[in-house]
């Protein structure tokens, strides 16, 4: 707090009142932007039920027919079948599947791509079978993973972990390979070095391309998710979107639809401002 | 060893008959050859000369990033062999860590020696108050103008306790006000601290306003071409005759050997 020497003050400060903080929003810009935002999928809903209503369709029900029916799949009292009031046992089924092999793709793909990154005999040695494997489409593993992990919910856990591992692995390797080299050297100069530097210079320059990962990886997860209970699973969002379609129930498949959009939505905010909050240093990587 | 024993005192930096060639495929490039330069402590050092003449490559041998083909760099005589405490490099680009605030990136070398709590706190507070940016503590680069990361950058290698600045056309890429104003801050920090600077330019004007020793190299291959001491007395002045008359000797050197070798002298 001593002021004994800062020749320097006054102009400093000029300086830093151009260099403005980022991230101020007015208020009207900012109730403008959520009203636009709010805007366009209404228009949609609209546009969907005159569609709907004028082309006398059997097939597609209306926006009203579709919330009657999460009505009934959040609370039940209106068609008291098999799928009212169920929403908290196949969300939550579905979640733990993702959140499942989302953790264990995590657990092992972000450790695993800080090594492929910074070791070289390890990129060596793993990285031309991860390049041959990665192009396999996850969903060609369904058979395999079947035959693996049996018809039950640890086959979809597979395909979510499969979706999310390569995302996460390949954007930790590009941070850890991509970091500035004059920050090595800095570091060095300043007497750090060995296992500090990876801690210290290292993880933290990595981050923001992690946390890109993160995001992607999060996507294919809820993507795989589907494909995995399609399978004969009795529980799940992907079991209900395909009981919907054998049953002709096209209200309950588009229910399952915007119950896993809200869910991956809800959850993609989530990461978002863990990313936001961890990455305060640097306003253009958030999301 | 023999032409040292006729010298009075030992030399703080010396770099002796450096040499450094790079291969880039099939082609080499020789960089420096034969690079002899001897520097006494609290020293204030320009290096100036036209883009390619290895300014950089010098400085970041001393630094210890890049080793020589030949010859050495010593500090008292203790041979450079890698990067190191006692030299800090002051890049164009700052090179500061973004993800860390300004007091922790000064903090950054104190930090790492293990020093306690307290001890970090002073020294980091007394360097910020040194740049001017006691006010600025909290903010990340990101947020900062140029003249305010390199003044950050500054402070975090002496904060760090180095005995040689080496800046490497640190100011080259800020406006003239600023510039001006951080060349008087730098002078106000070399004589409080006493610290040795060796300072590439391209500009005469700062390497005249700034120096005890003006040391011109040219390319093709790199290497000191003179060592001309600047006499004037401190503070100077740019707009003052004889300040004038060095800097026009000074132009004329480098734009006769320049043009006597017909290499396009940088803009
Ligand atoms: N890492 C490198 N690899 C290959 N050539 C290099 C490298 N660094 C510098 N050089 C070459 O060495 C010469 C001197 O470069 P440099 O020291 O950057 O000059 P200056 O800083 O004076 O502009 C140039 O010809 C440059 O192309
Ligand atoms: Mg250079």
């Amino acid at each position: 707090m001593s002021q004994s020497s800062i020749t320097t003050a006054p102009a400093a400060s000029g300086i830093a009142a151009g260099a403005a903080m980022p991230g101020r929003v007015w208020p009207q810009e900012r109730a403008q932007g959520i009203l636009l935002a709010i805007a366009f999928p209404v228009a949609l809903v609209v546009l969907w039920h005159l569609l709907v209503v004028m082309s006398g369709t059997r097939l597609v029900p209306t926006p009203y027919r579709v919330g009657v029916m999460m009505y009934d799949f959040a609370f039940g009292g209106v068609y008291d079948d098999a799928f009212s009031g169920t929403i908290v046992i196949h969300l939550l089924a579905s979640m733990q599947r993702v959140y499942g092999g989302f953790a264990l793709a995590i657990i092992i793909g972000i450790p695993l791509g800080l090594l492929i990154g910074k070791v070289r005999i390890i990129r060596q040695m793993l990285d031309p079978t991860l390049s041959l494997l990665r192009p396999i489409p996850v969903t060609a593993w369904l058979p395999l993973s079947m035959i693996f992990f049996g018809l039950g919910p640890r086959s979809a856990v597979f395909l979510v972990f499969l979706g999310a591992f390569y995302p996460i692995l390949l954007n930790t390797i590009f941070g850890v390979r991509s970091v500035d080299l004059r920050l090595f050297e800095a570091a060095s100069m300043l007497g750090c070095d060995g296992s500090r530097m990876f801690r210290q210079v290292v993880l933290p320059a990595a981050t923001p391309s992690i946390f890109n990962g993160l995001r992607l990886a999060h996507g294919f997860a809820w993507i795989l998710i589907v494909v995995g209970e399609m399978t004969g699973v009795p529980t799940g969002l992907g079991s209900v979107i395909m009981d919907g379609r054998t049953l002709s129930r096209t209200d309950l498949v588009i229910t399952g639809m915007i119950v896993i959009g809200v869910a991956g939505f809800i959850t993609d905010r989530i990461i978002v401002s863990i990313n936001n909050r961890v990455l305060r240093w640097s306003p253009q990587h958030h999301g | 060893m023999d032409n040292d024993t006729a010298r009075p005192r030992r030399q703080f930096l010396t770099v002796r008959d450096v040499t450094k060639t790079f291969q880039i495929g099939a082609d080499s490039v020789e960089a420096l050859r034969r690079v002899n330069l001897t520097m006494d402590k609290g020293e204030f050092v320009c290096l100036i000369g036209a883009s390619g003449c290895g300014k950089s490559t010098l400085l970041r041998i001393i630094a210890g990033f890049e080793q020589p083909s030949s010859g050495q760099v010593s500090v008292y005589e203790h041979p450079v062999t890698g990067p190191g405490s006692d030299r800090g490099m002051v890049f164009q680009d700052y090179a500061l860590f973004p993800w860390m605030t300004v007091r922790e990136n000064i903090s950054f070398g104190p930090r790492q020696k293990g020093l306690p709590k307290e001890r970090i706190r002073a020294i980091t507070d007394e360097y910020l108050n040194m740049v001017g940016l006691a006010n600025f503590s909290d903010r990340f680069p990101q947020q900062l103008s140029g003249g305010m990361k390199q003044r950050v950058a500054i402070a975090r290698v002496l904060a760090n306790e180095c005995e040689v600045l080496l800046m490497d056309e640190p100011f080259g890429a800020l406006d003239a006000l600023t510039r001006e104003k951080l060349q008087q801050e730098l002078l106000e920090i070399w004589t409080r601290t006493r610290v040795t600077v060796i300072f590439v330019t391209h500009s005469v004007e700062e390497a005249v306003v700034l120096s005890d020793r003006v040391v011109v190299m040219t390319a093709g291959p790199g290497r000191i071409e003179a060592d001309i001491p600047i006499e004037l007395a401190r503070p100077r002045e740019v707009s003052a005759i004889d300040f004038n008359q060095v800097r026009r000797d000074i132009t004329l050197r480098l734009t006769s050997h320049v043009a006597s070798r017909s290499v396009a002298l940088a803009a």
